[in-house]
């Protein structure tokens, strides 16, 4: 089991065992035995396989044509050597006729003792997280017209609705989500008669194309956990870190021997304290944490106090968990200290100057985001843009500013357009001509049409800016952004109440329709209680600081919503615009 | 009820008793000169008249007739095929017809033929003498035995693996008097008998056995029968005597000397599950006798010709005008009704008569029961017995018995009366004479209720199997749609207009839960209906399973929107995956052209694998934009620059076309960037072709190449901005502190002054770098003091600027060796500022 899937409302340890019993019984088949003891595991790579004494290879891959390639020429190379090894395959999420077909192609479907499917479509991450883990879901979705992603995204609600019930109401905005929608109620029907007898965990589902709110991803994330993978990325729930504030300070070593490896830490809710500060404002962290480190070492003293042989007991198993608190503690402080040298969010003393100039950036970079958030000269050619680019800093910052600017001018002026991309072009090269055109057509950049910019009237109805943000004790979803509520959580909140009829001229100026639709129950498992539990589904991606504004909604609304967020992709503004780029390279002369 | 007891015959521990199942419907003169067989649990009769080989002559064929159990015909045809040895059923209703040259034809329940399968090619020569069927759990398999004495098996005439089984010695010479196939746990044996000798063959050796506690005295076994689940064996020796035992001949269980010298007819296992004693059956031409192990025996005397049909619990015996059941008594049963039973049971029964009567005996009868507490075990008896009994006027008497009972009972468990009354429904509407199967209780648990449901709808009992499956409340899927499905499958065969069979069937199917319309679709298509396979296909809700079949019939279009509906792109693919093969490329694309979401998969598809095919398709239609992007992309394939300038100018000739004016200029300012980069390249033999403009321009003034440098400035229109901060930055980094200065004083910067500071400091020269402090503007002085590590300096401008931010960027920078007045004095300016 395990346990920070299971502490929420929704138990989505029920999901992870449904998947895990799966893939124990495919071992099963492919080994033959009872026992799947995995001895290796390998990144697939085109040529030999890697050597390595068993019997039994399995490749676990998405259906995509060109792993096909590359298993081919695996097994190929394997006959070759006259290796007695099975070879077996399981698709995630799904097989695909295509794959099978180019194996065949290849020679070497008949070489696979098993192919199978391992129906894994959403993956749970956290209590209240799932994720496909799709990276190119938004790319394929509004670039290349391929819906794969959104297939998938359908056959994992159904997957979630066998498992935890029918969900009776259905939101949705964006043609992505009326999609899905579809798709499910399609679905459904293809199951009619055999009613799901489960009591519904859901109430409701809200299904969110990213295309509607293009804007928050481009935006820095200031919540803790934000920032962690806006700084260094956060992958499959760990996120590697810089070695040196790690190092275990002893006396007497004088720090001869830095680590060079990064450390690699694992973030989720299981960890008490990360759960506790993950979701704050950057600049609350460090309040917590100190008032912790008063708390550890207050119970560290207490041994002190413990005379009596039953105290001392007392003490003693307590220990295993307060020495993780203290390490977990210890590692926290050494990210915020990370984190604190590049933002300097707070006046520390003793800097050195690259990191100055580092801080710097990252504080005018802000500047510039909140300028545009608020609506401040989104209709000319920004001079920290500018000199940004003379400068030639990463690509993706730029294009983060950019695309920003754009969304908040609702498009900008032919003049301005074309100035920008041609710096970007002379000065990063004109290969991005091909990024430049994915973004226009993912509507991330776009020339301004005679149409009036509407996104300062969405800004006002919708309160994406809030002025006086607390930041230390929040009291609205903007503090994830230091006053930037992003837009679709605001639709979420609006949702709830007093729901999307009061909205609906600025949901018309939104891309894509919104709809609403019921799913019949059976009678006796319709239920009247106080307590909602919403799952909103993110296609194309959601960031980190999204979900903190959801658990924020989640504790705050009294009586109120409990989200549990599910995404293609978990992204942010760098991984995303990394998605949507087109990557040209000449052939070595 | 007096009587309930008049037809029980006590053999050994137990009672034995023959009840009437059906006066037979046919109209037949008699069993003689035919093959007969009959399925097990209640299964049908077939009947092959003048067929024996002595009689046959060539102007009259046989003819096959079926039947019910109660004898209603089902189906009667003329043998028109070679000459059988045997007939026999399968687990699942099937009639096989083993001939002499190893041919098996399968018949349905209706008399329909199947299909054919052979035992072997080597039997041409050597004919089939003789043939068994068998059953295991859930299959059939036939043994055959040829004119030379060699065995062959197959054990699921599913798979039809034939098994050749090793010779047996002797056989030739002493003959073979008798063998039975013994089929437990997945093995298959023979056992056989040869003059004195018990042979056990299996597939890989033969195995001659001693069949303990047997007189030695015997000469020959007549005759042998395995028990109902072949875990039992009987033998009949030359002296008459009936040996029982195991079936793997280890074991004895009892002897019964009958002392006929004669064999008999037949000989069959008479034993209900779990009971305690063995017993036979035996027939010969005017006597049926059950032989039990200790020398006891119950005779009939017989005036008509029988067949004797094994079953699980008992022997069903078939006449020419009845039908009868012959059993040991079940304990329960006995312990209820045997005369003068004192059974908590019988008590019961007693005290419901009672009750019914009025009597106060009802009370007393059960103060008895409830004072031995064994009121639960009295009404559990009842129930149980009334499972037992076929008359439903006696299943009802238990019945109401031990509703009786168990109305004096607070927490008994209702389920198991509610299940049998159900049970016993159903048990009694396929017992009826119509349906004509006499199936046991204790049958139908073992047959279970979905073979049993098989088993109507193999004989188009469609209502009442739906029935059934309603009153047993069976899910919808195994139940009711599976009964639908098979109907459907039917009424596709049947010679009616196609709209109108589409329609009935989706009046009666509707959107019944697991109705799989493809299915009947396919059997449509299979018995040539292709119209009505399209129509039904309409009809299922999943896209997936229409595809497969519309590509099977050719019917590539509907196949693509079906697949489109279904959201499934690898279902898309595989549809435009077998179109491209089917259609010439200009209908394919146009295809592809209609359905938007298949022309993108396509392009993708292409993207990875058939770059041609991606120009071919951009080309058709006229895509301008994605055409340019993919000469772009082409470009990029090319090491040679003249064909990277080609492929760029076919970009800018399409982005013009798509009216992208800003492409086309980019890209032909890339082309003149390329052609500049070679010509360097050449004179200067450094590497410049694939470096952005910027990188370019700023090589070149790190090799002080600024002639160049300002060439391209000027070419390409590079912002002053920009030039300038390229130029700073590559003279800061080369050093060129001279230089730095010279330009600085060419004209007003106009990128000020604070970017010179920068530069200077990143590259570690703050003396240079002070020199441009004081051009910076006011209000970034400063930084630019900060910047060189002038803190006092910073300090003073931002105290007289009194601006917050600045006080407070200075005191970040302040630090334990800081004059500690300073700090004091920016405090309280920044306490001052606070106030403004």
């Amino acid at each position: 089991m395990a346990a920070h899937l299971s502490y929420g409302r929704v138990n989505l340890n029920v999901l992870r065992e449904a998947a895990r019993k799966e893939l124990r019984e495919f071992l099963d088949r492919c080994a033959g035995s009872k026992e799947h003891e995995v001895e290796k595991m390998f990144t697939l790579k085109p040529g030999s396989l890697p050597p390595a004494d068993v019997k039994n290879i399995i490749f676990f891959v998405r259906p995509k044509l060109e792993i096909m390639d590359i298993i081919a020429g695996n097994v190929k190379s394997e006959v070759k050597q006259r290796s007695h090894r099975d070879f077996h395959i399981l698709f995630v999420p799904r097989r695909s006729l295509l794959c099978e077909q180019r194996l065949e192609e290849q020679g070497v479907l008949g070489s696979f003792i098993n192919i199978d499917q391992y129906i894994l479509d959403l993956i749970p991450y956290d209590g209240d997280l799932l994720s496909m883990e799709s990276e190119s879901a938004f790319r394929e979705c509004y670039l290349e017209n391929d819906q794969t992603s959104l297939y998938h995204a359908a056959k994992g609600l159904m997957t979630l609705q066998a498992l935890y019930g029918t969900i009776p109401q259905i939101y949705g905005k964006g043609e992505c989500a009326r999609h899905v929608a579809n798709m499910m109620l399609r679905m459904k029907r293809e199951f009619a008669g055999s009613q799901n007898q489960i009591l519904p965990v859901f109430d409701t589902l809200l299904l969110l194309d990213r295309n509607v709110d293009l804007l928050t991803p481009l935006a820095t994330q200031l919540t803790y956990e934000g920032l962690i993978d806006e700084i260094y990325g956060i992958t499959n729930g760990y996120a590697k870190l810089p070695p040196e504030k790690f190092i275990q300070k002893k006396q007497g070593e004088g720090g001869k021997d830095l680590p060079t490896e990064p450390k690699k830490l694992q973030l989720n809710s299981a960890e008490e304290l990360y759960a506790e500060i993950r979701d704050k404002n950057f600049n609350a962290v460090g309040a917590v944490l100190s008032k912790k480190a008063k708390i550890i070492s207050a119970a560290f003293e207490e041994r002190h106090n413990a005379k009596t042989v039953g105290e001392i007991k007392q003490f003693v198993s307590q220990l295993p968990h307060m020495q993780a608190a203290r390490s977990s503690l210890a590692n926290h402080t050494s990210i915020a200290e990370l984190i604190k040298d590049i933002t300097k969010f707070a006046t520390y003393l003793n800097y050195g100057l690259s990191r100055i100039v580092a801080s710097e950036a990252f504080f005018d970079n802000l500047t510039v985001e909140q300028e545009f958030m608020t609506g401040v000269d989104t209709d000319k050619v920004n001079t920290y843009i500018e000199d940004c680019i003379a400068q030639k800093d990463p690509l993706i910052k730029i294009l983060r500013l950019v695309c920003m600017q754009s969304v908040c001018n609702n498009g900008l002026k032919q003049k301005v357009l074309d100035y920008y991309k041609r710096e970007i072009l002379q000065t990063y090269g004109y290969e991005h001509i091909l990024t430049l055109n994915n973004l226009e057509k993912a509507g991330l950049l776009k020339l301004q049409t005679n149409a009036r910019n509407n996104y300062p009237t969405i800004r006002k109805t919708l309160k994406l800016w809030m002025d006086d943000v607390n930041e230390q004790n929040p009291n609205d979803i903007s503090y994830v952004y230091s006053g930037y509520a992003p837009l679709s959580v605001r639709l979420a909140q609006i949702l709830v109440r007093p729901g999307w009829r009061s909205i609906e001229e600025v949901l018309k100026m939104l891309p894509g329709p919104h709809f609403e639709e019921r799913q019949q129950l059976p009678s006796g498992l319709h239920k009247k209680r106080e307590n909602r539990t919403t799952l909103i589904f993110f296609l194309g991606g959601v960031t980190y600081a999204e979900i903190a504004a959801l658990r924020f909604l989640s504790q705050v609304e009294e009586g109120g919503t409990e989200y549990i967020i599910a995404s293609t992709k978990l992204i942010n503004g760098t991984s995303w615009i990394k998605s949507l780029m087109d990557k040209l390279e000449a052939p070595p002369f | 009820m007096v009587f309930m007891t008049a037809n029980w015959h006590p053999l050994g521990d137990a009672f034995y008793r023959k009840t009437d199942l059906y006066e037979m419907g046919w109209n037949i003169g008699g069993l003689r000169d035919c093959l007969i067989a009959a399925a097990p649990y209640g299964g049908p009769i077939a009947l092959l008249k003048g067929s024996q080989r002595s009689e046959r002559s060539h102007s009259v064929r046989p003819v096959m007739e079926m039947y019910t159990s109660s004898g209603v015909p089902l189906a009667s045809f003329l043998w028109k095929s070679g000459i059988v040895v045997d007939i026999g059923w399968t687990v699942s209703d099937y009639l096989l017809c083993i001939q002499e040259d190893g041919t098996v034809l399968i018949y349905d329940i209706l008399g329909n033929y199947c299909r054919h399968f052979n035992m072997g090619s080597e039997l041409s020569q050597n004919s089939v003498t003789e043939a068994k069927i068998f059953h295991s759990a859930y299959r059939t398999g036939v043994a055959i035995l040829t004119k030379a004495y060699r065995f062959s098996v197959v054990t699921n005439i599913e798979d039809q693996k034939i098994w050749r089984l090793p010779d047996v010695p002797g056989l030739q010479t002493s003959g073979l008097s008798c063998w039975t196939v013994i089929s437990q746990d997945r093995q298959t044996k023979l056992v056989l008998a040869s003059g004195r000798n018990i042979y056990v063959l299996d597939s890989d050796s033969c195995t001659s056995v001693t069949v303990p506690g047997l007189d030695p005295d015997i000469s020959s076994y007549l005759h042998m029968s395995a028990s109902f689940n072949y875990k039992y064996l009987a033998l009949y020796t030359n002296t008459g005597c009936i040996w029982m035992g195991t079936s793997n001949l280890k074991e004895k269980l009892g002897e019964f000397d009958c002392k006929f010298h004669a064999p008999p007819k037949q000989m069959v296992w008479c034993r209900r599950p779990r009971s305690q004693q063995p017993s036979v059956v035996l027939m010969w031409d005017s006597l049926l006798l059950v032989a039990g192990k200790s020398n006891e025996s119950i005779q009939y005397n017989l005036d008509d010709e029988l067949y004797l049909v094994p079953e699980l619990d008992g022997v069903r015996i078939i006449g020419s005008k009845s039908h009868e059941f012959l059993h040991e008594v079940p304990a329960t049963c006995e312990e209820i009704f045997k005369i003068a039973s004192m059974a908590p049971g019988a008590l019961l029964l007693e005290a419901h008569k009672e009750y019914k009567k009025e009597s106060q005996k009802a009370d007393e009868y059960l103060r008895e029961i409830k004072d031995q507490n064994l009121l639960p075990t009295a009404v559990e008896q009842c129930i149980e017995a009334a499972g037992f009994e076929y008359e439903p006027e006696t299943q009802k008497m238990l019945l109401r018995a031990a509703s009786f009972g168990k109305s004096f009972l607070s927490n008994f468990s209702p389920e198991r009366f509610v299940t049998m009354c159900r049970e016993l429904r159903v048990l009694n509407a396929v017992r009826d004479y119509t349906v004509g199967m006499p199936l046991t209780y204790v049958q139908f648990r073992q047959l279970t209720v979905q073979v049993l449901i098989d088993r109507l709808v193999f004989r188009r009992l469609y209502p009442l199997a739906i029935e059934i499956c309603k009153h047993l409340k069976i899910r919808e899927f195994q139940g009711v749609s599976h009964v639908l499905k098979h109907w459907a499958c039917f009424k596709v065969q049947q010679k009616e207009p196609d709209e109108d069979i589409a329609h009935a069937i989706n009046q009666k199917l509707g959107d019944t839960a697991g109705i799989s319309y493809s299915e009947i679709a396919a059997k449509a298509y299979e018995c040539g209906r292709p119209e009505l396979a399209i129509m039904l296909l309409d009809f299922e809700p999943q896209s997936g399973e229409q595809v497969p079949l519309l590509l099977k019939m050719k019917r590539g279009q509907l196949a693509l929107n079906k697949a489109i509906e279904s959201g499934d792109t690898d279902l898309v693919y595989t549809v435009v995956m077998y179109l491209k093969n089917e259609m010439n490329r200009r209908d394919f694309f146009l295809t592809l052209r209609k359905h938007p979401v298949a022309l993108s998969l396509y392009r993708q598809f292409c993207k990875h694998q058939e770059q041609d095919t991606l120009k071919d398709l951009y080309n058709q239609e006229d895509d301008h934009q994605e055409l340019a992007n993919f000469y772009v992309q082409e470009s990029y394939q090319e090491a040679k620059v003249e064909v990277r300038v080609a492929e760029l100018q076919k970009a800018v000739d399409e982005y013009s076309k798509a009216r992208n004016e800003f492409a086309a200029k980019a890209t032909e300012e890339q082309i003149k960037l390329l052609k500049f980069q070679r010509k360097l390249q050449d004179e200067t033999d450094k590497p410049y072709v694939d470096r952005s403009l910027h990188d370019t321009v700023y090589s070149l003034l790190l090799e002080g190449s600024h002639r160049h440098a300002e060439q391209l400035y000027k070419d390409f229109k590079i912002p002053d901005k920009r030039y300038w901060w390229l130029k700073i930055s590559a003279l800061a980094e080369k050093n060129d502190w001279e230089e730095l200065e010279k330009f600085s004083k060419s004209k007003k910067s106009p990128i000020g002054y604070l970017a010179f500071v920068e530069v200077c400091v990143k590259h570690q020269n703050k003396y240079e770098a002070k020199k441009y402090v004081s051009k910076v503007t006011p209000e970034l002085k400063v930084k630019a003091h900060l910047l060189v590590g002038e803190v006092e300096q910073a300090a003073d401008i931002a105290i007289e600027r009194k601006n917050e931010n600045d006080l407070n960027l200075v005191l970040s920078r302040c630090n334990q060796s800081t004059d500690r007045s300073l700090v004091e004095r920016l405090n309280k300016a920044r306490s001052g500022a606070n106030k403004k």
